[in-house]
């Protein structure tokens, strides 16, 4: 089966991009050593390597690429838009405005937790606000009002942001500039944890709404006539797929790229049914980020580039190539 | 299966007009139950007001003599199938995908398809001969394929009702009759059918009953003879018709004089 074939396939690159992680890096360590490393052999200064720097890396690599892509496909579903992508209901903004803040204020390197926290909860407050704004008088969710009112909560954190910036001093600006085009760098066995905690448990949960997610996507009146109980599966999908970006946000930043375009080119490539759409494009992201950060670590060793810039200059050209191939299809 | 609705009224918002105002109706099992009535006279929503998509205001309606707020979607999505005016798919799909989530509702969140859903995907898709376009993409069809590949759907569904809201607008002659043929069929077999339709003489041809609505309320309700008399239908529809019988038929035919200058 067709999709058996991509499931194993990408499973495989998810582990095979795990271990070149762990291979490749500042200091380069030859593959007998990464194995010997992993089956508990190896020098103690490659078992630090491997086991608190890189593998905690790639891994919440892992996590946070497969939560991104996931929840982009969840919100293009629930949202009927194409453009949909997990930071466009202004979970980003909310996140940056709250470690912006932290980082202005100089709280950042007093607890290396009030970072994410900070970001954390300014998703959260993004994620209130909006769905706030968009639950109307009936108390029905409207997912065009959603979408508009993401949108303008988006907009007043960027002017919030741009507030705080404007203020602070240079040093400020560059860490925040950098936070905000994201990096896994903060990667530690703990913060694997927390993102697994919130990431795993929300994904499996999202994966059960994949039929309704099927319905969603024709029309909220044919998907109630299909047997959907649609407002409930609008705020659970939103809810759900909203925490997974902000874990996501809170501990690497804000990645834009995986969440818009590893779904479509999932989609692309296997159709659009979200049984097999939402686990693939957890594994496609997953592996994708992985990637982008052994790129962004590597080719400018010892300076590292911005995961960011690596996800659009790769992505980009790969997305337009499976475009064009659809389309002459 | 059968509808019931008492007292309805139905408001958009707390300050608009009444979008549906006093319909008491009354559809029995296995019957071919039309809704009539010009633009705007409540049609839609009241097909949405029976399969509780739109709440009642005030009154209720009643699927199988139940409140239909009181059944929980997927159950009642196992009895009755619906067709909606149109839809559009946001990502591309195929046809035989399309009419495969006519089995969801008897399928759990995460249970693949077994042989019966398989022949009852089949079924539905011969029954409105589409079988040949089961491998296209949705977005691919004319508007004809497209409506005939949504009432494979709700066949699919296996339902003991079918609602349907101008399921034959955009068909042509072979296809119309195709399809409420099927629909016939279905209602011999015992299927309730809700037709909501413009089509006044294909109305009068299949169904057993008629409601005819006039600006959300009831102008009338009743076995279509009764219903298709120029003094009922000429003030709602607010032009001369003359209503005859067709030789071959035997059923009342509706034809709109000229605007007496």
């Amino acid at each position: 089966m067709r999709s058996a074939g991509g499931f194993t396939l990408l499973l495989v690159l998810v582990g095979v991009s795990v271990l070149l992680s762990a291979r490749f890096g500042a200091v380069s360590l030859d593959t007998a050593e990464v194995f010997a490393v992993l089956t508990g052999g190896g020098s103690e200064t490659s078992r630090f390597i491997v086991w608190e720097l890189r593998l905690p890396r790639a891994i919440l690599g892992v996590l946070v690429g497969g939560g991104l892509a996931l929840a982009g496909a969840v919100f293009q579903a629930l949202l009927r838009n194409p453009l949909a992508e997990p930071y466009i209901l202004g979970i980003s903004g909310g996140a940056a405005a709250g470690a912006v803040l932290v980082l202005a204020l100089g709280l950042a390197s007093a607890m290396s937790w009030f970072l994410p926290a900070a970001a954390f909860a300014g998703a959260l407050l993004a994620i209130a606000l909006v769905f706030g704004v968009a639950i109307s008088a009936d108390r029905r969710l409207d997912v065009r009002v959603l979408l508009l009112s993401g949108v303008v909560v988006g907009a007043f954190f960027s002017a919030c942001i741009a507030l705080i910036l404007a203020l602070a001093q240079a040093e400020v600006v560059r860490s925040a500039v950098l936070w905000m085009m994201g990096s896994l760098a903060g990667a530690t066995w703990r913060t694997v944890g927390v993102v697994a905690a919130y990431t795993i448990p929300s994904c499996l949960l999202l994966l059960t709404l994949a039929r309704a997610l099927n319905l969603m996507s024709i029309g909220e009146e044919t998907a109630s006539y299909l047997g959907t109980e649609v407002e409930r599966v609008k705020r659970v999908a939103y809810g759900v797929a909203s925490l997974v970006a902000a874990a996501g946000v809170a501990f690497a930043g804000v990645i834009g790229f995986v969440g818009l375009v590893i779904p479509h080119g999932v989609r692309l490539v296997m159709g659009s049914d979200h049984r097999t759409l939402l686990p693939l494009s957890f594994l496609a992201g997953g592996a994708f980020l992985t990637l982008a950060d052994l790129l962004a670590r590597v080719v400018l060793a010892p300076t590292e580039i911005p995961i960011g810039v690596i996800t659009a200059f790769v992505g980009v050209p790969f997305f337009l190539l499976l475009l064009r191939r659809s389309l002459r299809a | 299966m059968t509808f019931e609705t008492r007292e309805l009224a139905v408001r958009y918002g707390a300050e608009g007009p009444w979008a549906l105002e006093g319909i008491s109706m009354a559809v029995p099992a296995g019957e071919i139950y039309a809704v009539l009535g010009p633009n705007g006279s409540g049609k839609s929503t009241l097909m949405k007001a029976l399969l509780g998509t739109v709440p009642a205001t005030r009154g209720e309606a009643l699927v199988g003599g139940r409140s239909v707020a009181l059944w929980p979607r997927r159950e009642l999505a196992r009895s009755v199938g619906a067709v909606s005016q149109s839809e559009s798919t946001a990502f591309p799909l195929s046809v035989r995908k399309l009419v495969e989530m006519g089995r969801y509702p008897h399928l759990g969140p995460l249970s693949p398809m077994g042989p019966g859903d398989q022949r009852a995907v089949d079924d539905a898709l011969r029954r409105c001969r589409v079988e040949e376009l089961a491998d296209r993409a949705v977005d691919t069809l004319s508007g004809g394929e497209f409506q005939r590949v949504r009432i494979a759907r709700a066949l699919a569904q296996e339902p003991c009702a079918l609602v349907l809201d101008e399921p034959t607008a955009s068909l042509d002659i072979r296809h119309e009759m195709g399809i409420l043929q099927l629909l016939r069929e279905s209602a011999r077999e015992g299927v309730t059918v809700v037709l909501v339709t413009h089509h006044l003489n294909l109305a009068a041809r299949f169904a057993h009953r008629a409601l005819l609505l006039d600006g959300g309320r009831m102008a009338a309700q009743g076995p279509v003879q009764e219903v298709f008399r120029p003094e009922v239908l000429e003030p709602v529809y607010q032009w001369p018709l003359s209503v005859g019988v067709d030789p071959v038929t035997g059923a009342p035919t509706v034809t709109p004089l000229d605007e007496e200058g």
